[in-house]
């Protein structure tokens, strides 16, 4: 910033950069400051006048409505904060679930269309164009609508895979019958996970040091395998299946996803998918043609040109844009009040049209989604220093 | 003279026939390799399964009458939900004998957009143009004036109000935009902070919150009898949600302005109004044509979150139609057009940016 010269006191207040600098910004201030006293005054003239109740006094009473689908147990009798809690459950899990699909489709359709296959490339070309230049919203309310009219009655399900049934009430899958093995299994899962962490860091200080390389990918895959099936086998190998059966007009037993739920997940995973498939091409477009030729020919073998080379280059480009894609997702599944999966916004509409407490529950819905995008974008960012390019 | 006898053998030695023409190109482009040979016959598979039903459902077996008639008996699509609701999916509530109006306001708005694409067009007399053209379009659609009759805008509906709301939305939000960024980029504490959480906060909302901001909030911040109508206060939702991607955009133009610049215009005298109008902006915005071309599309396709707030927009109308008992059941139908509607309009606006990318990389 430029200062003033202190032995010319005749500079006109004007054309002093500081002084002005902080006769702009009180302006400002002041400026702000009078339209949201002004409009602060006009909303408690108006509450007031429309006896309209303010505060957050309203979370602990009665919600006195139902929520088709909850995590948590719920019911009409609870508070509307718990109705609330519920709602941004709904909303985590329909984006966790989006997210995790998004990344593997979109990374999938972005290499295919970077394949030599002029008929992949060209089929990948097309999804990508077709599915950003339709709005998210006529998506969903396709898919919404292909459910409820196009999917058939359960008594006429479509069944494509044995114990997979597509109906008019969602999607009907057969899970393996509870045992208590099921759990052990995901605890032995961790720990596989846990070793290979820790198998990565002895076998990268290994090779740093004594330049031998360790074939990490296939004992972490037989580690990650090898050990569910152990305890899987040692837990006595139960393969009793819950399967969903129809029983009158509606199917019994398995897991079902709704059809709110559903067509949301459609929705969002493949619009979403599209633009995460135009991030990755570009990201592995960006790595120079000379660097995996240059791994190749200090003698890496391919899978190592991939994981070493290109990869850790290609994810510099990709992470900032899909890190606003994923973000985008999970605002997008705020559109879930368009077709009545209670989401967080479309718990906290029917809030404000029970209580009247407008400005409480979009103060709520805004509050809870930048929670959500700081969060995000803070593990993102961190994940991105992670992988930045160290200089030296 | 060896030269010359090399020349010859090499014009007259050809390529052998698999490697050139069709058959050439098939074998490079899809048989190369076993693995790709896989690919291209399961992919096949999966077209001719696919393609032909699809084609006999949309165009041997569909019905196109707009009385419906036979919809409900044949297995084909029934385009009449289309041709019968054409008019009210297109205007909405518009009065059915002034559908003139709406229609020519937008073929005024394609016109002045296919003009404008061709950068030699971009002048003073452009910038003219478009503002004559909006406020024609406004009368037009508004009317009272010139002997034309009102139709208040609880009326308006259909893709005319896409259009204004798109068009309009990133008319008003580019200047805004442009301030933000200016004010992001600014040395001044208090400003700065202002713009920052202004763009990180509408940035980190979904569109439907502020929606439901100016549906159920804002008019509790208006005093006592002053209404504002619901299409504008959907309007300045989209305008100032747009106006924080745009501010991130134009900020990427500025940071790519070297300092030199900043410099040069400084040792010029030149203020800060100065630096920026004639030596800074210029630069800047030129550069981030493409991206705003992308924010236009967006704002496009979000228009019709306005559905949610009970606007009649091309979706809205097009689900009006859809919950008459005699259509129902032809969703589908109704949605793949309108899917064509809004896909040619961005597939032509994305092609238009991708142009552009290319023309300015070539001049840059």
């Amino acid at each position: 910033m430029q200062t003033t010269d202190p032995g010319n006191p005749h500079v006109p207040l004007f054309n002093d950069p500081a002084k002005r600098s902080l006769i702009y910004q009180t302006g400002v201030s002041i400026g702000v400051t009078l339209l949201a006293y002004y409009l602060v005054t006009n909303t408690l003239d108006n509450l007031e006048r429309q006896a309209i109740a303010t505060g957050f006094g309203f979370l602990e009473k009665e919600s006195s409505f139902e929520i088709g689908e909850s995590l948590i147990a719920y019911s009409a009798a609870d508070s509307y904060a718990r109705a609330l809690v519920v709602g941004v459950l709904n909303t985590l899990k329909v984006s966790f679930v989006g997210i995790v699909l998004t990344v593997f489709l979109g990374t999938f359709i972005g290499i295919a269309r970077l394949s030599t296959n002029w008929l992949v490339s060209r089929l990948s070309a097309v999804y990508i164009e077709v599915f950003q230049d339709i709005p998210i919203l006529l998506q969903l309310f396709f898919w919404y609508a292909f459910f409820y009219e196009m999917l058939p009655a359960p008594r006429q399900a479509l069944n494509p895979v044995a114990g997979l049934f597509l109906c008019n009430r969602g999607l009907i899958f057969g899970v393996p019958a509870a045992h208590p093995v099921w759990s052990w299994m995901g605890g032995a899962f961790l720990l596989a996970c846990a070793a290979i962490y820790l198998l990565r860091w002895w076998a990268f200080r290994r090779l740093f040091n004594t330049g031998r390389t360790f074939p990490l990918f296939w004992t972490g895959l037989g580690l990650l395998l090898g050990l569910p099936l152990l305890v899987w086998i040692l837990g006595g190998a139960p393969t009793a299946m819950d399967v969903p059966v129809l029983r009158g007009f509606n199917f019994q037993g398995g897991v079902s996803v709704s059809p709110e739920f559903a067509a949301l997940l459609f929705g969002l995973v493949l619009y979403t998918a599209a633009f995460v498939a135009e991030i990755v091409r570009a990201g592995i477009q960006s790595v120079d043609r000379g660097q995996p030729e240059a791994a190749k020919s200090i003698g890496l073998k391919p899978g190592l040109v991939l994981s070493l080379v290109i990869l850790p280059q290609a994810l510099r480009v990709i992470i900032p844009p899909l890190t606003s894609q994923l973000l985008n997702l999970t605002k997008n599944s705020s559109l879930a009040v368009a077709i009545g999966y209670p989401d967080f916004v479309s718990v906290a509409n029917t809030t404000i049209n029970q209580t009247g407490q407008a400005i409480e529950g979009v103060a709520l819905i805004m509050a809870v989604y930048l929670c959500l995008s700081l969060l995000t974008s803070a593990f993102m960012n961190w994940y991105n220093k992670k992988m930045a390019l160290v200089e030296r | 003279m060896t030269i010359h006898a090399n020349d010859n053998r090499s014009r007259e030695m050809k390529p052998p026939v698999a490697s050139e023409g069709v058959v050439g190109w098939i074998r490079k482009n899809l048989f190369d390799g076993w693995f790709n040979s896989i690919l291209t016959l399961v992919v096949l598979a999966l077209l001719v399964d696919v393609v032909p039903p699809f084609v006999r459902w949309a165009l041997i077996d569909s019905h196109w009458l707009p009385s419906g008639a036979g919809c409900q008996e044949g297995p084909g699509a029934c385009w009449s939900v289309i041709t019968g609701n054409l008019r009210f999916i297109l205007f909405g509530f518009y009065p059915h004998d002034l559908h003139w109006r709406p229609l020519l306001a937008m073929i005024i708005l394609v016109a002045l957009l296919f003009y404008s694409r061709n950068r030699k067009h971009w002048h003073k007399a452009l910038l003219w143009s478009w503002v004559t053209g909006m406020v024609l379009m406004g009368i037009l659609l508004r009317g009272g004036v010139l002997g034309l009759a009102v139709v208040e805008s609880a009326q308006w509906g259909g893709l005319p109000l896409t259009l204004l709301l798109a068009v309009f939305g990133l008319t008003g939000a580019y200047p805004l935009g442009v301030l933000l960024a200016l004010g992001r980029a600014s040395r001044m504490r208090a400003v700065k902070t202002l713009c920052i959480v202004y763009i990180e906060m509408i940035r980190g909302v979904p569109l439907i919150s502020l929606l439901f901001m100016s549906s159920v909030v804002f008019p509790l911040f208006l005093p006592e009898g002053v209404t504002v109508n619901k299409i504008l206060r959907a309007q300045a939702a989209i305008i100032l949600f747009t106006a924080a991607y745009i501010a991130e955009v134009v900020r990427g133009g500025l940071q790519a302005i070297s300092r030199g610049q900043y410099e040069a215009a400084e040792s010029l005298g030149l203020n800060y109004y100065l630096t920026m109008r004639l030596i800074v902006l210029p630069q800047a915005l030129k550069i981030v044509i493409p991206p705003s071309v992308s924010i236009l599309i967006s704002a496009f396709k979000d228009t019709s979150l306005v559905v949610i707030i009970a606007l009649y927009d091309l979706l809205k109308t097009t689900k009006t139609a859809l919950s008459d008992p005699k259509w129902m059941g032809f969703s589908a139908e109704a949605y793949i057009f309108l899917a064509l509607i809004y896909f040619f309009c961005c597939y032509f606006m994305s092609n238009y940016s991708r142009r552009m990318e290319r023309e300015l990389d070539r001049n840059l």
